[in-house]
């Protein structure tokens, strides 16, 4: 057993860090989809999904069943190549990006100091998923879809990225780690609260959650950029969505909300449940608004979103300044 | 704008200085002023004077404001037309003055040999989808008209359906078969011809892209078709199709007993239950000389009321989820289904109850039925506030119909709008306050009015129309009268049972009456009343048979869907999606 060296054992517990991070990410986004319905139903005085095992709990296996066995259909008009280019970057763009993040002391894939860049250059590719699966549907409205998907993540990336420079200058590190470490005695939302803001608002936009589903508008364009799609690759669209979900919540606990730390129960626990409160944040906006007009949301994004981030970066730099000592 | 309010006797008989003016001013081009029932005085015009005649009745001395309705009648096979002028076809034009709260029927005789007319589009703009119509239902041509194709028939239809000649059964011609070549050709005339339009496709260096919204879209409310030609998401221009959910309502009325066309009525607006079969029965007892019960009066109103409210609510839903709020809809439908509950009890079935019956309603209320209708009652209140504190009031919701698909009282009266959309411009006129009927002038209610006649005023007008509604229902449950719920006529049908207990002619006058239905006198009547959506009216000619001659129905989505491209020019998808909402239209209340 001379081949077991302690670095031979590091990289197997890497990997199935690894493995366990993937596999609890897409089964929490799969899982969400039920989740999603089961709380909309109580929010609207109804039951949602609760015929599938007890309490509905086995909607999700027959969901899955159900899109696996449907038919996989590409339209003789689409282009072939992005159409099915299209899903697989919505999926392996945002489940990449859970990398960088770490859960507990211990548990992580990659300790990165380009850890937050690593978030929003994936962030960045993701938009190409809408964009290419809209544009290469051959459909008006997968068209119109992509055309606002474009135009609404490019003026939301923008102060996404620097919405959190702030909390980059507080730790002064892009590593997520040392982000979290950081926090140890003052979460970030106190003294970043306009970051926070902007950067959860920019979260909504980049993974088009209602209220900033313009792409998809189903009282507007019918499902806009993935109405073409059907059975798995529909699915992978839809995962993908919660999948960004749980990584724009896990994130906002990281970068926020002090990451794992919290009294008496264990760093996992903290974590878990502090996803848990964004992710149910994420379903109540959706179960109680109206969706605006999206040259509105253009407009807020660039008349009050982006000034709000700039003072607070310029706040953040200056307190940083004073604070220092010569 | 404001409304004279004459009390029901002085509309009916008072005399009129419209007939007097047209006679003075047309002398012998005036032919004749026929007596009908319809309760507004129907005139005769030569041909070559209708336009003259039109335009003068337009003018501001005699106000004339809204083409209420322009339909025609096969005239070849009706046979008790003494003392009208020789005819194969009548087209009527049914103008309403608003501010006079007057209205005027004109009529003009056309021969088979010569089916034209000048086309009036100039005048009433609204005028083009109804002469499209009856271009469709009777061949009749209307000269200078800018787009006279087909509108409820597939395009590749041959025949005009409401000719007395063309078949009414699917049993009288050959069975239906598509080949591939015969689905090719249909769905190739289906194709959006935008030149066929005078459209263009491209502008200077940038292409038109033209859209199909529906016939199946999530915010298309029904099997209907806008095509838009869009420049980015700007609506540059738009085309409204509609037919998708023809039946032939209006054929079928030629072919059912005046008993048995009653649930027809129900699935015209099928939002609307049994406020359907309201003007349909007023009209047939106008021609049958029945005086309704007070009991059965009230009855109509209140379940005509809980109908305008389950309506409404519906609307109410769907309006906010087509602004992108998912939730209200469930909510609205929680009370929707409270209200069933209630409709259930009374008559028997929830959205199509075809309850009214010809001379009263089909039963009485039933025990225990005060109970139910207090529940609603107390229950609605606080649901609609809650509406209005989460919705109405949220910036969002504000935001996307404040000012939206907005327009005037004058832009809405010349195309024909009509009912809580009308109301929503500030013109306060509701036919239960201004033409009561049914007994509308014994409560205590007010209209509802907005200011600025866009989609956020529509959608608050219904909500407060629905509190007026509650209202109303109230005064029902206090002061129901007692009495019969049938009237005691010879035409009443079903007649009341105890009259066929006496001997066997009184049976076989019953059995006759039930088997055959009744025989009305050859007359034309019409009732108008405010439907769930806007004026719906039933204009009915009988032959003196057991089956109507004509049903003319007129309803309000007809022209509230033709009114969408002059309003939505310049405005982007979403503001189409929320116009669409507050327009509260069913697909089957505009095809029929």
């Amino acid at each position: 057993m001379n081949w077991l060296t302690p670095q031979v054992l590091a990289v197997f517990v890497a990997m199935a860090q690894a493995l366990a991070i993937l596999l609890g990410a897409v089964l929490l986004g799969a899982a969400m989809t039920v989740v999603e319905r089961r709380l909309l139903g109580l929010w609207q005085d109804r039951y949602g999904p609760n015929r599938v095992g007890p309490f509905g709990s086995l909607q999700l296996i027959a969901d899955m069943l159900k899109i696996f066995f449907k038919e996989d259909w590409i339209p003789p008009f689409a282009d072939r190549t992005l159409f099915l280019l299209a899903p697989a970057i919505a999926m392996a763009s945002l489940l990449l990006s859970f990398i960088v993040i770490p859960f507990t002391p211990a548990l992580h894939v990659a300790d990165w100091n380009i850890g937050l860049l690593f978030f929003l250059a994936m962030g960045g590719i993701n938009v190409y998923s809408v964009l290419l699966g809209g544009w290469s549907s051959g459909n008006k409205y997968a068209l119109l879809g992509a055309m606002r998907s474009s135009a609404q993540t490019i003026s939301y990336e923008v102060f996404m990225g620097l919405a959190l420079m702030g909390v980059v200058a507080m730790a002064g590190s892009f590593n997520l780690r040392e982000i979290v470490n950081a926090q140890e005695g003052l979460w970030f939302i106190i003294p970043q609260f306009l970051g926070f803001c902007t950067f959860i608002i920019a979260g909504f936009a980049v993974v088009h959650r209602h209220p900033f589903d313009q792409p998809e508008a189903e009282q507007e364009l019918a499902d806009g950029y993935h109405v073409e799609y059907s059975s798995m690759k529909f699915g992978m669209f839809f995962i993908g969505e919660y999948v960004g979900m749980v990584l724009v919540s896990a994130l906002t606990v990281t970068l926020f909300f002090g990451g794992w730390h919290g009294p008496l129960l264990p760093p996992i626990v903290w974590f878990a449940l502090k996803t848990g409160f964004f992710l149910v944040l994420f379903i109540l906006v959706r179960a109680s608004l109206p969706r605006p007009r999206y040259d509105r949301v253009m407009s807020f994004g660039w008349k009050v979103c982006l000034p709000l981030t700039l003072l607070n970066l310029m706040v953040t730099g200056a307190a940083i300044l004073l604070t220092t000592p010569e | 704008m404001s409304v004279a309010s004459p009390s029901s006797d002085t509309l009916k008989t008072g005399p009129d200085t419209v007939v007097e003016a047209l006679k003075q001013r047309f002398e012998e081009r005036i032919v004749l002023e026929q007596a009908t029932l319809t309760g507004w005085p129907v005139i005769w015009v030569a041909r070559d004077a209708l336009t003259e005649v039109l335009a003068f009745l337009r003018d501001k001395s005699q106000a004339f404001e809204m083409l209420y309705d322009l339909s025609a009648v096969d005239e070849r096979l009706r046979s008790h037309r003494r003392g009208l002028p020789e005819a194969d076809f009548t087209v009527f034009y049914h103008l309403m003055s608003l501010s006079r709260n007057r209205d005027v029927i004109l009529k003009v005789a056309l021969h088979e040999a010569d089916l034209a007319l000048p086309s009036i589009v100039s005048l009433y703009p609204n005028a083009n989808w109804y002469e499209r119509e009856v271009w469709d239902m009777f061949g009749i041509t209307f000269e200078g008209h800018p787009h006279l194709t087909r509108i409820l028939m597939p395009p590749t239809w041959k025949g005009h359906p409401l000719r007395k000649d063309h078949h009414a059964r699917a049993t009288e011609f050959d069975p239906y078969t598509l080949t591939v070549e015969g689905q090719d050709r249909e769905q190739q005339a289906l194709k959006f011809d935008p030149e066929a339009w005078g459209m263009k496709r491209r502008h200077d260096d940038s292409e038109f892209m033209f859209l199909n919204l529906g016939p199946n879209h999530p915010s298309a409310h029904g099997a209907f078709r806008l095509v838009l030609q869009l420049d980015g998401e700007e609506i540059i221009d738009c085309v409204p199709d509609i037919g998708y959910h023809h039946r032939g309502a209006e054929k079928m009325a030629e072919r059912q007993s005046w008993h048995s066309f009653i649930p027809y009525t129900d699935r015209i607006d099928y939002t609307g239950g049994v406020m359907n079969n309201l003007p349909y029965v007023l009209a047939v007892e106008k021609l049958a000389g029945i005086t309704v019960t007070k009991r059965a009066e009230t009855i109509r109103v209140m379940m005509a009321e809980m109908f305008r409210i389950t309506s409404h609510l519906l609307f109410l839903g769907t309006y906010l989820q087509d602004l992108g709020a998912m939730t209200p809809v469930f909510f609205t439908f929680t009370d929707r289904q409270k209200g069933y509950e209630v409709i259930e009890a009374i008559t028997g079935f929830r959205m199509h109850p075809a309850w009214y019956r010809i001379g009263g309603v089909a039963h009485d209320l039933p025990k225990g039925w005060e109970k139910l209708v207090k529940g609603f009652l107390d229950w609605m209140p606080k649901r609609l506030r809650e509406y209005e504190r989460a919705m109405m009031e949220n910036a969002i919701v504000r935001e996307r119909t404040r000012h939206i698909a907005a327009h005037d009282t004058t832009e809405a009266l010349a195309w024909g709008i009509t009912g809580p959309n009308l109301r929503a411009t500030g013109l306060d006129f509701d036919l239960r306050k201004q033409r009561p009927y049914s007994g509308y002038e014994n409560f205590d209610f007010e209209i509802p009015l907005g200011h600025n006649g866009d989609a956020f005023d529509r959608g608050q007008v219904r909500i407060e129309e629905m509190r007026q509604s509650l209202r109303i229902i109230q005064q029902c449950l206090d002061h129901m009268p007692a009495g019969d719920y049938k009237a005691d006529h010879p035409l009443t049908t079903p007649p009341p049972r105890e009259r066929m207990l006496q001997h066997i002619e009184t049976l076989i006058t019953h059995f006759l009456q039930v088997s055959w239905g009744p025989v009305l006198k050859p007359n034309e009547s019409m009732q108008m009343i405010e439907a769930t959506k806007g004026i719906n009216s039933y204009y009915l000619t009988s032959d003196g048979n057991t089956m109507s001659y004509r049903t003319r129905i007129r309803t309000p989505s007809f022209p509230h869907l033709q009114h969408i491209p002059a309003l939505m020019r310049g405005g982007f998808v979403p503001d189409l999606i929320a116009h669409l909402g507050s327009i509260d239209f069913v697909m089957a209340d505009v095809d029929r």
